[in-house]
């Protein structure tokens, strides 16, 4: 199954880069589709496995219903200041980003 | 229809913090790691939350399937922290259910595709501040930003999904509000729509039927639908919904369909507006989130949550009319919301007033039952309607306990102001509960204060 089917276009890392947030150049994204190209090849050599009895899962503790009880925790809240000790930008207690244009 | 519920648990969905961000008097007071999205956090979630998800799929009659799990839907957005929202894709809380609303005369079945369980996102405001930073060096250039407040972060918020039963906004109105009315029932939420914490989604498409007998019966629906996002009224929806299905005429009668896409309602101007279709297709990537185990119930469970469903509206208006010989428009004001169906039932208790006397008073508003107890309107509806005449003994107790705590009328009835012992005579008609006779309580007064 490892084989050139495998190969990604410009296009779909292009669109990859834009679902991750991320801004490539055009020689970034050759780059890209060449190395992601071969780490999914490298990957799929798990296709191979035979997993026709094998039950399908999406977790590998075993754990079920883990619940926290409704009760706050103050111990673990942050003071305001403390919230936005990382923050590139504040203003008056709020994080503060680029304009976001919702509406017109 | 899409509806969405911020649950009034005490604490957020995934972490301990406190779930109160309308009540919060200043913006990132209510944040942890996991609600801020700080990497190694983990989130755990609130049993409470899981529950009432739980009863309120089963209020709305749906299955709750015995495995569910939650997924991480992905996208980039300021007010999500983690580049991910904590919610469920294919397996939520609880599925296939119904609601029965009356439009007009005739029962309707609104089908409920799904319930299920997510996190509120920070809440986003626009502003313009000073830029200091801008090139031009002037004093008072401003930018526009966007300023995020994560109070609201991670609060449990419950999604509603319908089929597309609905075939009017009369009928979306309908249907909201006897939604809205279950939801107080439970008590898991406010559910209050100025504060955000009840919100609406109405998805709007349009067709020409042939036949009116069988609007109901449609195959097939249209290639496309329209959303309106984020409404905040029953009435707003409802205007959102006509306005846009005269819009989609419009355009269905020049032979092409309406664009597909999320638009905004300007409630001031009473249009909806379009929201730049967010990215081509959106692509949110859902995955079971690795973090939170998966949820598994016992048959047992299940009958045990639903042994904690309160009587719901339906029951309790035709219980109503047959326990306390109600007619049907008073069963069903009386149970409109749960606080006044509970006041009724404990004031009828006593059984001193037949129920209709006592519906009536609660329903003509003739006392204010926010201020006054079940028994303090019993005591008043007999004052009022059973007017024994009262022993001059009585009637001669309650002028002189007047007299004595209103000293100034008193002696300014002496002193010759006449209109005083009209004040003296209402002390005297209220401590008497309206039983005492005006005219022999004026004559004993004026003997008295001679
Ligand atoms: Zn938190």
């Amino acid at each position: 199954m490892a084989d050139k089917n495998t190969k990604l276009t410009p296009e779909e890392i292009y669109k990859l880069a834009k679902l991750a947030n991320l801004s490539l150049n055009e020689e970034q994204i050759k780059k890209l589709a060449d190395s992601v190209s071969s780490i999914l090849s490298y990957v799929s050599q798990l296709q191979s496995l035979n997993t026709a009895n094998i039950e399908e899962t999406a977790q590998v503790t075993g754990q079920e219903n883990v619940f926290r009880e409704d009760i706050v925790d103050n111990e673990r809240m942050l003071t305001q200041e403390e919230a936005l000790s990382n923050a590139k930008d504040k203003h008056n207690g709020y994080f503060m980003v680029k304009a976001i244009f919702e509406e017109e | 229809m899409e509806i969405h519920v911020e649950l009034k648990t005490v604490s957020k969905m995934f972490c301990g913090c406190k779930n109160d961000p309308f009540g919060a008097d200043k913006p990132n007071i209510y944040t942890c790691p996991v609600c801020l999205g700080l990497p190694g956090a983990l989130p755990v979630p609130n049993r409470k939350a899981v529950e009432w998800a739980v009863l309120l799929g089963l209020a709305l009659n749906c299955e709750i399937p015995l495995f569910s799990k939650f997924d991480r839907k992905n996208y980039f957005y300021p007010d999500l922290p983690k580049g991910y929202q904590i919610s469920q894709y294919d397996q939520p809380f609880a599925v296939r259910g119904f609601l029965d609303i009356t439009v007009g005369n005739e029962k309707k079945r609104i089908g409920i595709t799904r319930v299920h369980l997510e996190e509120d996102t920070g809440k986003l405001m626009h502003a313009t501040v000073d830029d200091p930073t801008s090139p031009s060096g002037l004093r008072g250039a401003s930018k526009k930003v966007s300023l995020i407040d994560f109070n609201r972060s991670g609060v449990p918020l419950v999604e509603i999904v319908t089929e597309a039963d609905i075939r009017s906004s009369e009928e979306a109105r309908i249907f909201l509000k006897k939604l809205h009315q279950i939801i107080r029932y439970l008590e898991i939420s406010d559910a209050d729509m100025e504060k955000g914490s009840m919100r609406l989604e109405p998805n709007i498409s349009v067709q020409k039927i042939q036949s009116r007998l069988n609007r109901d019966k449609i195959q097939k629906l249209p290639p496309y639908k329209v959303e309106v996002k984020n409404i905040n009224s029953f009435s707003f929806a409802k205007k959102a919904i006509d306005f846009e299905t005269d819009r989609h005429i419009a355009i269905l009668e020049t032979g092409k369909y309406p664009q597909q896409e999320t638009r905004g309602w300007d409630e001031k101007k009473g249009v909806t507006f379009s929201q730049r279709s967010k990215e081509e297709a959106q692509d949110y990537r859902y995955f079971p989130e690795p973090d939170i185990p998966p949820i598994r119930w016992s048959k047992s469970q299940i009958s045990n949550f639903k042994a904690l469903i309160p009587e719901l509206p339906d029951t309790r208006i035709a219980r109503f009319i047959k326990e306390y010989g109600l007619s049907e428009y008073d069963a069903t004001v009386l149970t409109e919301d749960k606080k006044t169906a509970d006041y009724f039932e404990k004031a009828v208790k006593s059984k001193t007033i037949p129920a209709k006397t006592v519906a009536n008073w609660i329903i003509n508003k003739k006392a204010d039952i926010s201020k006054l107890s079940p028994e303090g309107l019993v005591n008043l509806i007999q004052a009022k309607t059973q007017k024994l005449p009262m022993s001059e003994k009585d009637l001669e107790e309650v002028i002189n306990k007047v007299l004595a705590v209103n000293s100034k009328a008193v002696v300014d009835y002496k002193a010759g102001k006449e209109s005083a012992i009209m004040f003296l005579l209402g002390q005297v008609m209220r401590q008497s509960h309206g039983r005492a006779d005006a005219t022999t309580t004026r004559k004993i007064l004026e003997n008295k204060l001679k």
